[in-house]
């Protein structure tokens, strides 16, 4: 049973990053990233991380995705329109470079490629369990913590400052 | 149990398609869709070799990853605005000049 | 077909398609009637009766309009997106129902289709989703109005999403878990008022730590299923019926279900956290088949009290302005939810040591 809901949302998966680099539109695109991050989540439940799952849904295909739609509204952007011989030729090697990578890829894991002798025992209520992930976040990862809210906060000032509408020079601020 | 040779299967073909993406296009708003392919398809290795190996430390760095990828997207899209306020476009080929 | 019933997962399943249905049935009907009963309530509160002609005293109102809404026509812009346009209605409807997936309405495991142990993130994963019905819906219509109308929902419902999961915070340190059986298990029983020999329900919003979340939870529980007072987006009158103005006959009501579903899930939601859920008084009484059903009684009890709040709300107090909207939400809501998840962490922790 888990092992076909794996192979329906690995394809789900594969399919939808294929149309997000292969669609025109931009805004459609992003629908299907969305889509790619829900079969994701999907994924990250059956391999029992809950927690990471759910919270996938929510930060990624909830917030970034949102934020993404707004910026591509905003800008208004047509399909993307894509003639000439050097894009054609761009394109070419593009998908060559991603077909070698792909091969060495598989090259890589060949060695290592064994189905593995199924663990006996399974994956208890602990793990994936948000309890299990905050005993550690807050004990060994307690600096990497501090630090990405730092980061998160030097980030959302850096975008509000950045976009901020500028004033001509000379006005008086009210 | 799923095994570990197919998650890593899959995790190495998202990030080769988000590759392509990344080569292909010239959008700068898919290109930076595919970098976020990418950077789940990272996210998928973690977990499922913390999976493998009993830790649930791959649970929380690819916490640590999402957040950092969020901080990210925040700033390169507030980038991307402002480079479309100056130049009028968002192709990347387009962009090619430091000055203005 | 014997060994299909043996296999655990196929009785799992198929339970659970089960009770999905009946759930689903349940709560259409309950759409139906709370859309009479909001109708109704209005009415008497502006010093009218309500609808009272169609069938016995009105009742049969809202089911002759889903008929009239069916048979209208639909128009569809031009220009519009059609594949998008399409989809966003279903989008309005669908993350609220899976979040009923999750919510225990009655001792578990008859009455809670699944009891995911992350239950909570469940909620505010599909309030996330919630967000792209609205602002797909404006920006596929093609229309300047339907755009500003869609983009401003979002930005008000992912505001207000901030500070409604702060708020669930203090919760989750009371009960120690994100499962919503286990929110609803930490609830049972009584307790006596420290200092006083009065038995109170053991319910959340009875902790002193707790009320003031509950009253942020309550106020983004308004914002996040665009009800007054906080509608400005997708009032008529304000920007021609904000990201729904393309929109016709059976896609429309798709958004008007969806707005109702949404709120009764929220409420549910609240109940579940900070009002015991399902439990209640004389349950031991009743025995083992009727006692789980009048918990289920109780539930639906509360959710009514819950439900007769959001429409009093909404006919009471005025619309509030779109900039002093969000102002709100993230210079008052947002301090206080963090306020509550310090003050609620410090008090657990002392009590504890």
């Amino acid at each position: 049973m888990v092992p076909v809901l794996f192979l329906g949302f690995g394809a789900l998966l594969v399919a939808t990053a294929l149309m997000v680099v292969l669609h025109r539109n931009p805004v459609t695109s992003a629908l299907f990233l969305v889509l790619a991050f829900c079969s994701l989540a999907g994924i990250y439940l059956l391999l029992h991380a809950e927690f990471i799952g759910l919270v996938q849904i929510i930060v990624y295909a909830g917030a970034i995705m949102v934020l993404f739609l707004f910026v591509i509204m905003y800008l208004n952007l047509p399909h993307d329109v894509e003639h000439g011989t050097h894009i054609a030729v761009r394109r070419g090697i593009g998908w060559m470079v991603g077909a070698l990578m792909l091969l060495f890829a598989t090259l890589l894991m060949r060695r290592g490629w064994a189905p593995g002798p199924e663990n006996a025992a399974m994956i208890g209520q602990e793990h994936g369990n948000a309890a299990a992930i905050g005993r550690e976040l807050y004990s060994r990862f307690l600096f990497p913590f501090e630090v990405t809210s730092m980061l998160l906060l030097v980030a959302m000032v850096g975008a509000i400052v950045m976009t901020k509408a500028r004033r001509p020079a000379g006005e008086e601020r009210p | 149990m799923i095994p570990i040779g197919w998650t890593l299967a899959l995790s190495a073909a998202i990030f080769c398609i988000g590759v392509v993406g990344v080569l292909v296009r010239r959008n700068a708003l898919v290109v930076f869709m595919s970098i976020e392919l990418m950077l789940n398809a990272a996210n998928l290795a973690f977990v499922a070799f913390g999976q493998q190996l009993k830790s649930i430390d791959g649970q929380i760095i690819v916490f640590f990853v999402m957040t950092v990828a969020a901080a990210e997207v925040a700033v390169g899209l507030a980038i991307i605005v402002n480079v479309f306020r100056l130049r009028e476009t968002v192709f990347v080929d387009e962009i090619n000049l430091l000055k203005g | 077909m014997a060994a299909l019933m043996n296999n655990d997962v196929f009785v799992v399943a198929l339970w659970a398609i089960v009770k999905v249905a009946i759930i689903l049935g349940v709560l259409l009907g309950v759409v139906t009637y709370l859309i009479f009963a909001e109708r109704k309530i209005c009415g008497h509160m502006q010093a009218r009766t309500g609808p009272n002609r169609v069938g016995p005293f009105g009742l049969l109102q809202t089911p002759l309009d889903v008929l009239k809404l069916l048979f209208k026509e639909e128009f569809i812009p031009a220009e519009a997106n059609k594949i998008i346009f399409h989809i966003a209605p279903m989008l309005a409807v669908f993350p609220a129902i899976v979040t009923f997936s999750v919510i225990p309405m009655g001792p578990p495991p008859m009455f809670v289709v699944t009891d995911v142990n992350v239950g909570l993130l469940v909620f505010l994963a599909m309030s996330s989703l919630g967000v792209y019905a609205l602002t797909l819906a404006g920006w596929s219509s093609n229309n300047k109005y339907a755009l500003l109308g869609g983009l401003r929902s979002s930005a008000q419902m992912i505001s207000y999403e901030l500070a409604m999961g702060l708020s669930t915070i203090p919760v989750i340190l009371r009960s120690g878990t994100l499962s919503l059986v286990g929110i609803v298990d930490s609830q049972a029983g009584t307790y006596l008022i420290p200092g006083t020999h009065i038995p109170l329900p053991s319910w959340g919003v009875f902790h002193w730590y707790l009320v003031l979340p509950f009253a942020v939870f309550l106020v983004c529980s308004f914002a996040e299923t665009n009800r007054a007072p906080f509608d400005l987006p997708e009032a008529e009158g304000e920007l021609v019926a904000g990201f729904h103005t393309e929109y016709s006959s059976m896609k429309w009501a798709m958004f008007f279900l969806g707005e109702y579903f949404n709120m009764i899930v929220i409420c549910s939601i609240m109940i579940t956290m900070f009002f015991g859920g399902w439990h209640g008084p004389f349950m031991e009484l009743l025995g083992p088949v009727f006692g789980p059903l009048l918990g289920l009684g109780w539930f639906l009890l509360k959710l009514s009290a819950f439900l007769f709040f959001f429409i009093w709300v909404r006919w009471t107090f005025p619309r509030l302005r779109y900039d002093q909207l969000m102002g709100f939400g993230w210079k008052v809501l947002l301090p206080a939810a963090i306020l509550n998840v310090v003050i609620a962490a410090a008090w657990l922790y002392w009590r504890a040591a």
